[in-house]
């Protein structure tokens, strides 16, 4: 067994894993019962698994944890029901989720859009999430919903 | 009134009953602390009111991501005049909730709220009836407000206190008196989805989320080919990975059991497997043929009006025409998952199955227990639009939970969902039409090629692979509906053929058969109206005999501006167009209408969805938002089925076994949904998961003729073949 550390969420956790190179989606979900990321599909091809590494969206299920050096921030770091991120907040305004196990990414790729650029336009948006996967369609609520919490 | 006391304790069959008020918090509790009743017939199956004054509504009929949790919870709130907040809703409990059938075929309002307002009807009699008695007045003074009863005079007393003691169970009466639409408060309301906040914060329990102590986890090592056999597999080669239980080995199942979920994802891609050689599927390039050539079964004549045989040879002008619809998978974003515990003989299964309650059927089967020693319940999913693996799942689960004595937690991986959820079957069609001189429609013949079998059991993977029963039979679900068509033409002969079998096992998919059927009607009807030079909404509206079909249709080219719509410029290298489609879904119930706008590019044979308008009567609207939500989701889901969508495979198994291989529309793609509701709440309420979705291939393939004058008659209509179309126009 390995033991290192990992900073989730504003805390720092130690961790004791027997193989270093596990996808750090197994981490967050399995040792630290954060359920925000989910899997999809372990290729990096859908975004259900997203999370942010210092700001940064990236696909949980296909970065090693030895290869994770920033501050790891999770759904759940973005904000509670009590206190929702805007982005949460407008996803509910909007109603913006069908079975919602691919919301997740949709936020957190969401976020790390407006904190780059916190006016996107529809089109901006779309291309944001070329490679979010969603298959219930409810792409055309997901859109107006980060629109929303864009001001527009 | 049997409507439930904290303390009493509950006999199924007889007269004590329990206030179940404590339920919520323990839904997923192996060991329940009560039986209840579950049968159709009685209040008790669907209600329970705790002392505290709390409904806890026990719904067979689960949320599939479609928001009807929230809908019911509108429905037995509303006729109850409780709060939202008052209400909560077990869902899919084998132990807990009645068996109202399996979530699908757009019949969760229609049926499993029904029966739930009846229910909520008879308990409101109930209720009145008994604080009348209190009150010592009479019923019609009373009235009833967030869940208290109030006498004219000002006494009040809460459900809580007109509930419990040692009385009969509650008939449920098909004649309770039903609210009056004129009175509801939140049916009709676009009310927020109870699950959203939970689901945006990461905070609700999805299946693949949900644990129990001493949870192993499970991997389930495919086959090479779809009829390989397990010749031989070597431990050894796993050696070095830790935390490895068990690998599981059932005549040709094979898994491995490990403490941590990524042992066992490294276990099972590790392990060194012989299989033996098997390439028993057809070709693909050559798949119509295959259809056409399986044994036929049986003919399902679905409608026979007149002689449609006679009437299109002797008409002066004819038309025919084949439809094919490709394989198309599930694609669920969540694989699918389960986990099972076995404990004292009995299992406890928790799955997102859309129905459990045949799902218990199956399990009991393949492990030879008898039903009531085996208890499914329903935990909430990634949206599964059909029967798709997580029932595989959960056999598998129950398998390796027996084997190593510990509960086990089974996620496939996405090859294995892509590879081995069962599939929406090749579909064809032959069509043929007869037109008299001056355009008008004498004949209609249609012939079906569809697998035989209806929604029965769809054998588990995991049984199959081991050898064991779990009631399997050919089952792509109920797809001869649709083919029989809404249009009064004097001569109609519609047929299905039932194969005796199909590449891969099937199942049903969003509105399956329907959506085959209505596409090749649809485009049919189209190319009828091109040949007789009839503009395509005027054609309909001609044979359509049904006035609130006929209101769909006009009400749908007012929103589009049908009649002053641009006419299509042909001349360019993008051309735009636009096509219509109807549907009297299952010709009893939900009328839509769609219009579809598309761009076509001539060079590449591009297609770009632009834009959809919606016309849609269900009847009564419950959440008019939620309704929304699932006609958006009907049209965007549907364009990515019918540009994009097709299962590939060779000789020996499925090779679209991802997201690369199988692409689903993304985000740059979307098109804009515009709809106009038709709400009707002295109507019964009809379903609308699917009908919309039936619409979509048919809108697209009528205005790529509109836009290019070339008919498409093959889904999916991807790039290379429509350019093959438009060469060959």
């Amino acid at each position: 067994m390995t033991s290192t550390q990992l900073n989730v969420n504003g805390k720092t956790v130690a961790l004791s894993v027997d193989d270093v190179d596990v996808p750090l989606l197994y981490v967050l979900r399995d040792d630290l019962g954060l359920h925000g990321p989910r899997f999809g599909c372990g290729l990096g091809q859908c975004g259900a698994c997203t999370v942010h590494i210092d700001g940064v969206a990236v696909r949980s299920c296909v970065m090693p944890l030895s290869a994770v050096k920033g501050k790891v921030v999770t759904l759940e770091g973005l904000g509670t029901e009590a206190k929702p991120h805007p982005l949460q907040r407008a996803f509910i305004e909007e109603q913006a989720v069908q079975c919602g196990y691919c919301i997740n990414g949709m936020i957190m790729q969401s976020a790390a859009l407006l904190a780059r650029n916190p006016k996107p336009s529809a089109d901006q948006i779309r291309q944001e999430l070329a490679a979010n996967l969603c298959r219930c369609g409810t792409h055309l609520r997901i859109v107006r919903a980060v629109q929303r919490a864009a001001g527009g | 009134m049997s409507l439930l006391n904290r303390r009493a304790v509950l006999k199924a069959s007889g007269s004590l009953v329990v206030g179940f008020a404590w339920m919520p918090q323990s839904t997923f509790a192996a060991s329940p602390r009560v039986v209840k009743p579950v049968t159709l017939d009685v209040v008790d199956s669907y209600l329970a009111i705790g002392p505290d004054g709390r409904i806890t509504v026990y719904s067979g009929k689960v949320d599939l991501g479609t928001g009807v949790r929230t809908a019911l919870t509108q429905i037995v709130a509303d006729e109850l005049d409780a709060s939202l907040e008052q209400v909560t809703v077990i869902q899919g409990d084998t132990l807990l909730t009645p068996d109202q059938g399996p979530t699908f075929g757009s019949l969760s309002i229609q049926n499993g709220g029904a029966q739930l307002r009846r229910a909520a009807a008879t308990a409101r009699r109930a209720l009145l009836e008994k604080a009348a008695d209190k009150l010592k007045t009479d019923v019609s003074t009373l009235s009833i407000s967030d869940g208290v009863v109030v006498g004219r005079g000002g006494g009040k007393i809460p459900f809580g206190r007109l509930v419990g003691g040692k009385t009969p169970l509650l008939k449920l009466d098909e004649h309770a008196p039903l609210k009056s639409p004129a009175d509801f408060k939140l049916v009709g309301k676009s009310v927020p989805r109870l699950d959203i906040p939970g689901k945006v914060t990461g905070r609700f329990t999805f299946m693949q989320d949900f644990k129990v102590p001493g949870m192993l986890h499970g991997r389930i090592i495919m086959p090479a080919a779809m009829g390989a056999t397990l010749l031989s597999y070597d431990e050894s080669t796993i050696s070095d990975i830790p935390g490895v239980v068990k690998v599981v080995r059932i005549e040709n199942f094979l898994a491995v059991v490990a403490r941590t979920e990524w042992s066992a994802i490294k276990a099972a891609r590790q392990l060194s497997v012989k299989w033996s050689a098997w390439n028993g599927l057809p070709e693909q390039a050559r798949i119509w043929e295959h259809v056409r050539s399986t044994k036929v079964l049986k003919d399902d004549v679905t409608s026979d009006t007149g002689d449609a045989t006679s009437a299109f040879s002797a008409a002066p002008r004819k038309c025919s025409a084949t439809y094919d619809f490709a394989i198309h998978t599930h694609g669920s974003i969540g694989p699918s998952c389960a986990v099972a515990e076995f404990k004292d003989g009995k299992l406890t299964c928790w799955t997102a199955s859309q129905s459990t309650h045949n799902l218990r059927k199956q399990l009991a089967s393949m492990l030879g227990l008898a039903d009531e020693n085996v208890r499914c319940v329903y935990v909430d999913g990634a949206g599964c639009y059909g029967r798709n693996a997580h029932e595989d799942a959960a056999g598998d689960a129950a398998l390796l939970a027996r084997t190593v004595g510990q509960p086990v937690r089974v996620q496939w991986m996405r090859a294995d969902e892509h590879g081995w959820d069962p599939k929406g079957p090749p579909t064809l069609l032959d069509m043929r039409g007869g037109l008299d001189a001056g355009g008008k429609i004498l004949a209609w013949e249609s012939e079906l090629y569809i697998p035989n079998g209806g929604a029965g059991f769809v054998a588990l993977a995991g049984a199959d692979h081991a050898g064991l029963s779990s009631l399997g039979q050919l089952s792509p679900g109920g797809v001869i509906n649709d083919l029989a068509i809404p249009y009064t033409i004097p001569n109609v002969r519609t047929t299905a053929h039932r194969l005796e079998s199909t590449p891969f096992k099937p199942s049903w998919i969003r509105s399956p058969g329907r959506m085959q059927n209505t596409f090749a009607n649809e485009s049919f009807f189209d190319e009828l109206a091109a040949a007789s030079g009839v503009d395509p909404l005027q054609l309909r509206l001609q044979y359509l005999h049904d006035p609130r079909g006929e209101e769909v249709l006009e009400r749908l080219a007012a929103l589009c501006d049908w009649r002053q719509r641009p006419k299509p410029d042909r001349g360019g290298e993008v051309v735009t167009g636009r096509g219509l489609a109807y549907v009297k879904y299952e010709l009893v119930r939900t009328y839509v209408g769609v219009v579809a706008e598309v761009q076509v590019n001539t060079k590449s044979g591009e297609i770009s969805a632009k834009r959809f308008w919606v016309a849609h009567d269900c009847g009564q609207i419950i959440n008019p938002d939620g309704l929304r939500n699932q006609i958006e989701g009907n049209v965007v889901q549907t364009v990515s089925r019918v540009l994009k969508e097709e299962v590939t495979f060779d000789r020996s198994m499925v090779t679209s076994l991802n997201w690369a291989t199988y692409p689903i529309l993304t985000f740059p793609e979307l098109p804009e949904v515009i709809i106009d509701l038709i709400d009707r709440p002295n109507e019964v309420p009809w379903g609308a998961g699917e009908p919309t979705a039936a619409l979509v291939p048919a809108a697209i393939g009528n205005a790529v003729f509109d836009a290019t004058g070339v008919r498409l008659r093959s889904v999916p209509f991807k790039a290379a073949k429509v350019k093959a179309a438009m060469e060959a126009a």
